[in-house]
């Protein structure tokens, strides 16, 4: 069994091994850049051999998330990765999983669109990732890591969440985070569950009926109004604890910050570089950024506006977490700046951004 | 010679009347109630020459519904 | 001899297979794919895998086909069933996984899925009813329509210039490595009936033996679609589907396992 590791390693990798370490009984996938290292690596660990997880290359992106469905539908902890264009593709599938109230963990390493757009980085798929995506009102929990060690942790913490709360979890990464190389601890080897362990955890799944007495039906259809409505009332109520428990987000210079800046993933890194030189010219800004974007953490960026002057998010968009922030501080002036097409922006342009908003810093 | 005996017990309530059992039968035992109709308003399959049937199972075979059981009895001579 | 005499349960030959459900199936009159299920069910029982077998069920008439056969099931986006049953299947290779899928699902929209499960030699039966036309949504034309054939999208007949050619695409999969058995049967006759439920239980057994992927396509009716009396359609069935879906196995397996 493979112990605790310090490794350096592209956040693709780390994703990679964590999934194996974590006993993940399957992925599907399908090379798109930038995120083909994530099956890349699966095919040179070879953990069919080991811990006998499934990898596969499915011919499609359709192909894998339905893949996906059907290995969580028998209550495996299952997989997949991808980038943007092929998180489109991914939608269908992702609905039904979310419909079938099933556990599954979707990484998305986001590229710039739309269309096929460019392979560079980008944060576009936020409204995509947080909205729900696919057809039907849904709900996924997506997490933003902005370190390469987030890249390795969320996949358990997607997985214990997915399982938790029977309900799809994404990996909402952009292209330099799933790049970029940095120190990284991976977790020992955790065992993959025994059959008498899934049947115990997961009573739900279609696994053949074994002692069962009754079958189980994966479905997402109900054509009685009146149950099906009743089905997305319990969605619904899902959600609603979801978004009660599981807010994360971390701040950074936060508590006597006069202007705020909200941002998430890599770019969160480069504010918080614009944030100390803005600390250094005698300007108090502070960050929060949201780990979880769904659930976003709404109570507590109106906690902190009620004590800045003003709140700027930073974006690899046109302006789309902006919008849940005005949501969520509607009585505070609430910007945007954003660089599109794959450009990621240094700490000098948020700086000067800032300024621009907010005139008494110039 | 034996002689084989046949008798089948159709589930009328659950018959949709689609005649497949009628068309199937070697010996002609079935046919569709004329006027009666079933809950569901489907004219159902009754055995109107039971005395024919020979337990074959055609008629159930190829039934969708599998509303039809089947019965045989070979009388071999003493 | 009374009828009362006769019968007796000792007598009994053929009666309701125990793995079908007790509600009424929401099928037509005379359609096919009741026959089709009630096989399945009698074969999921006489073979004793009612506790491991996992059915992937399609989009189309058959989506409630969960509802009938009482064993595990999971049901699929329209054409994605060899997929979900490839991970099933991988996943819990003990179990028995087979699809159940019509010509729209399996042919036109999963397409892709059919032919790579089927290439990748995935250790799944796919059981595919083949009745040239879209049944769930009123009677629109299938990738199998037969040219000239009316349905409500080819109002005037299907023509290869506007629609192309009906697909043989059991044929195309009888050619790939991966498939081990691809066989074309229907359920019209006792005979026909008979054969189709010997040809599905090969079927269930290279998928147990990890011999490959195996098709069962039954070409069947749809009376209501075709506009004919069940009867008739399968009179219209013989007269016009079999002559370009002719009956057959089209590839037979050999008794080794693939690996």
């Amino acid at each position: 069994m493979e112990a605790e590791e310090v490794r350096l390693m592209k956040g693709n990798e780390a994703i990679a091994h964590a999934a194996i370490r974590y006993g993940v009984d399957g992925y599907f996938g399908y090379p798109i850049t930038p995120q083909s290292e994530v099956l890349e690596t699966l095919a040179e660990l070879k953990p069919w051999e080991t811990t006998g997880m499934v990898v596969l290359q499915a011919e499609s992106e359709v192909a894998a998330i339905n893949m996906v469905y059907g290995g969580a539908a028998t209550g495996k902890a299952v997989m997949t990765s991808s980038s943007s264009p092929g998180v489109s593709l991914k939608q269908e599938g992702i609905s039904y999983i979310a419909a079938s109230e099933l556990p599954a963990l979707i990484v998305n390493v986001m590229r710039g669109g739309p269309g096929l757009g460019t392979i560079q980085p980008s944060q576009a798929d936020y409204f995509q990732a947080v909205k729900g995506g696919g057809h039907g009102d849904y709900h996924l929990i997506v997490l933003a890591p902005a370190t390469v060690q987030e890249m390795t942790d969320f996949v358990a913490l997607g997985f214990d969440l997915a399982f938790k709360y029977r309900n799809p979890a994404m990996i909402l990464a952009d292209g330099v985070v799933g790049q970029m190389m940095e120190k990284v601890v991976l977790p020992p080897q955790r065992p993959r569950r025994t059959e008498e362990e899934l049947r115990a955890q997961c009573p739900w799944a279609a696994c053949g009926k074994g002692d069962r007495k009754n079958r189980n039906v994966i479905t997402s259809l109900e054509l009685d109004s009146a149950r099906m409505e009743e089905n997305n009332h319990r969605f619904q109520a899902t959600y609603k604890l979801i978004e009660q428990n599981e807010v994360r987000y971390q701040t950074y210079y936060a508590d006597d910050a006069d202007y705020l800046i909200v941002a998430f993933g890599s770019v969160a890194r480069i504010c918080l570089k614009a944030i100390e030189e803005a600390r250094e010219a005698g300007i108090k800004v502070g960050m929060l950024r949201p780990i979880t974007l769904w659930p976003f953490p709404k109570t507590q960026i109106a906690e902190l506006a009620k004590s800045v002057r003003g709140i700027l998010t930073v974006e690899l968009n046109a302006g789309q977490m902006v919008e849940d922030v005005r949501l969520a501080a509607p009585t505070t002036p609430v910007y945007h700046f954003g660089r599109m097409g794959g450009i990621v922006p240094n700490p000098g342009e948020v700086l000067q951004a800032l300024k621009e908003h907010f005139p008494e810093l110039a | 010679m034996a002689k084989v005996h046949g008798a089948v017990v159709i589930d009328g309530k659950r018959c949709k009347g689609c005649d497949l059992c009628v068309v199937a039968c070697p010996t002609d035992v079935l046919l569709l109630q004329p006027k009666e109709v079933n809950d569901r308003g489907y004219h159902y399959a009754y055995a109107a020459n039971p005395d024919k049937c020979i337990g074959c199972a055609a008629c159930a075979t190829v039934c969708p519904d599998a509303c039809i059981e089947v019965y045989r009895v070979v009388e071999r001579p003493a | 001899m009374t009828t009362e005499e006769i019968i007796q349960p000792q007598n009994k030959v053929y009666s309701r297979p125990r793995l079908l459900d007790e509600r009424d199936t929401h099928y037509c009159p005379g359609c096919s794919h009741g026959v089709v299920h009630k096989i399945i069910a009698e074969l999921l029982d006489e073979m004793g895998l009612e506790n491991k077998t996992v059915g992937v069920a399609p989009v189309g008439c058959a989506v409630f086909a969960y509802n009938y056969i009482d064993v595990d099931w999971v049901e699929a986006a329209h054409g994605r069933a060899p997929a979900v049953a490839t991970a099933a299947s991988r996943l819990n290779p003990q179990n028995l996984v087979f699809t159940y899928q019509g010509d729209g699902d399996l042919a036109a929209i999963g397409t892709a899925e059919t032919i790579h499960a089927a290439n990748r030699g995935e250790n799944i039966a796919m059981i595919f009813i083949n009745n040239g036309i879209y049944g769930m949504t009123g009677g629109q034309m299938a990738p199998t329509t037969l040219l000239g054939m009316k349905t409500a999208t080819t109002p005037y007949g299907r023509t290869a210039e506007l629609n192309g050619y009906p697909l043989p695409i059991s044929n195309i999969l009888a050619t790939l490595d991966g498939t081990c058995y691809v066989t074309r049967q229907a359920v019209h006759t006792p005979a026909a009936v008979r054969k189709t439920k010997a040809a599905i239980k090969k079927a269930f057994e290279n998928a147990l033996a990890k011999r490959g992927t195996s098709v069962v396509e039954v070409v069947s009716t749809c009376n209501s679609g075709w506009k004919l009396s069940p009867a008739k359609s399968n009179e219209w069935m013989v007269e016009h589907m079999f002559e370009k879906y002719p009956l057959g196995d089209l590839k037979t397996p050999s008794e080794e396992p693939k690996n």
